[in-house]
């Protein structure tokens, strides 16, 4: 225990004293970073307009509210689309995800030097690309609309599903798979009997999860051309609509509350 | 008995995985009317699908073959403002979420002060940063101060609720030791419930700095700074070689985060 010696009298310290300095090191390094960025993100703003902000807020505001509800007639199309991006993105990943995490665990993939960091290669490149940009990227090859953000939705999750899948293959109770193997079962009929049973709930969880995030994500997607609700966002912001943009804004955020409430409702019953 | 006598001589059928047959049955019904509705709903231009083959080869083709010199000021410029927004935002939203936990745990917080936090959180994880980032380039003008607002708010509802729920369920114990001996509040706090959500607080701050990374690659998109604006451009031109460098340096650096969150925590816990 670090004590320290005061004029005869012991002081107990949470730390040593070289614990002490090299936090305050690793601290001051921080600091510096921190500064340093700062500086450049000032520079980088024009601060007049900072300034100006709470009055822009305020006007705004005031051209916001209240906000057009008569615009709501139009927005059901979209809405649909963007059910309709978010499911079946969702499940077209779920097809992808499933083979590529049996691929991926451990104890289940056929070549673990050679397969396995392909298919953790491939999670990887799904997982850290938005799928904004994979939208982008997909509007550019085959041409705007719903099609395209299905399709962005789906490997954006291939990632996300394909992990969190093999990571519940990883997990499962090994002796279930021995006793199905030793009634001479092939090996695909392991995998259904032995393997699959103890990854179902898991993979319906999974599912339910990823099209909650699918839902938010596709609300999105239209911003960049990619179909569903975005789309009338991005057409009202561009003619500076603020009485739409702010009944958009509702219509989105009751839809993400009511698909976070399905989702907690079917995981709740699942698990 | 009676139960095991009837399931003898009968062969065996795999159980399903909804048991109540009747709501299994209506699932299913449900499930394939909305699919059919939705096919017909969309409706796919198969032409352009397969002209866009060709771009999409092209596209793919591009990563083997990266063009990282044409574009190289505009790609580091981008890549520099996204780091120094992640970084800001990450230190900046994980020292607001901080108070917000603490607020928002129960066990600490009183009624009102929990009720107040939750709603912060509640009201950053409800909207979204692309969204948020459009209000806040429309309130403070284009460039990486939108951006780095956009992430801390959305840092603050991620981290504060992560945070929250592990000082609920946090050891009472040590914490009523510490509060036996007389200390403060503050004391209390930094003495009893500190130490033991650290690594938790720690492994979630690494974990926060990756998404941060990887959103302030899409803030671009609406004018809110980052390597987004590039990747942008980048799409409009074709030039599918420069997107895909930059989409390889995306990979690279989430990758090297993951690792190194990896390895962090993996000393912390």
């Amino acid at each position: 225990m670090p004590v320290k010696d005061l004029q005869g009298k012991q002081i107990w310290q949470r730390n040593t004293g070289r614990e002490s300095i090299s936090h305050w090191i690793i601290w001051l390094i921080g600091v510096a970073i921190f500064a340093y960025c700062w500086q450049k993100i000032s520079n980088s703003t024009t601060w007049f307009f900072v300034w100006d902000a709470p009055r822009i807020a305020d006007d705004i505001w005031t051209r916001a509210t209240p906000p057009r509800w008569e615009y709501i007639t139009q927005l059901g199309e979209p809405i649909w689309d963007t059910l309709n991006i978010a499911t079946l993105g969702t499940i077209f990943s779920l097809i992808l995800a499933v083979p590529i995490a049996f691929l991926a665990a451990h104890n289940t993939t056929p070549s673990r030097f050679f397969i396995r960091p392909i298919a953790l290669l491939i999670i990887v490149s799904s997982r850290s690309i938005n799928s904004l940009i994979w939208a982008l990227l997909l509007i550019a090859i085959i041409g705007p609309g719903v099609f395209a953000g299905v399709i962005a939705i789906a490997i954006r999750s291939i990632g996300f599903c394909a992990k969190l899948l093999y990571e519940a293959i990883e997990e499962i109770d090994q002796t279930q798979v021995e006793a199905i193997t030793a009634t001479g079962a092939s090996r695909w009929q392991v995998m259904a009997y032995g393997i699959v049973p103890q990854i179902l709930p898991a993979f319906a969880g999974i599912a339910v999860f990823r099209w909650d995030i699918n839902i938010r994500e596709s609300t999105v997607l239209g911003l960049v051309g990619a179909g569903g609700i975005g789309l009338q966002l991005s057409s009202s912001l561009n003619v500076l609509a603020w009485p739409q943009v702010s009944l958009i804004l509702l219509v989105i955020l009751v839809a993400v509350i009511i698909s976070e409430w399905v989702s907690a409702k079917v995981r709740g019953a699942i698990i | 008995m009676s139960e095991i006598n009837s399931f003898i001589s009968k062969p065996w059928s795999k159980p399903s995985f909804i048991k109540r047959p009747w709501l299994r049955w209506t699932l299913i019904i449900f499930f394939l009317t909305y699919l059919l509705a939705a096919y017909a709903t969309i409706d796919v231009n198969w032409s352009r699908v397969y002209e866009g083959l060709e771009r999409g080869k092209k596209f793919v083709l591009a990563f083997t073959n990266p063009d990282f010199t044409t574009r190289s000021s505009d790609i580091y410029e981008g890549m520099f403002e996204s780091i120094i927004m992640t970084i800001t935002s990450s230190v900046v939203g994980i020292a607001i979420s901080i108070p917000i936990a603490l607020g928002a745990a129960r066990n600490i917080a009183p009624l009102p002060v929990y009720l107040i936090c939750r709603s912060i959180i509640a009201i950053s994880r409800a909207l979204q940063e692309i969204i948020v980032a459009i209000l806040l380039v429309a309130i403070f003008g284009f460039g990486p101060l939108a951006g780095f607002l956009t992430l801390s708010f959305a840092t603050i509802g991620f981290l504060s609720k992560l945070l929250a729920e592990d000082i609920e369920s946090m050891d009472k114990v040590q914490a009523e030791a510490i509060e036996a001996s007389g200390a403060k509040w503050m004391q209390w706090i930094n003495y009893g419930v500190q130490p033991q959500v650290m690594p938790r607080l720690i492994g979630l701050s690494i974990y926060r700095l990756d998404i941060n990374f990887r959103e302030s690659a899409i803030l671009g998109l609406v004018g809110a700074g980052g390597i987004g604006a590039t990747l942008n451009t980048a799409f409009d031109r074709y030039e599918y070689d420069t997107a895909a460098a930059i989409l390889l340096i995306i990979i690279m650096i989430v990758m090297a985060l993951e690792y190194m969150s990896g390895v962090i925590r993996a000393r912390v816990q």
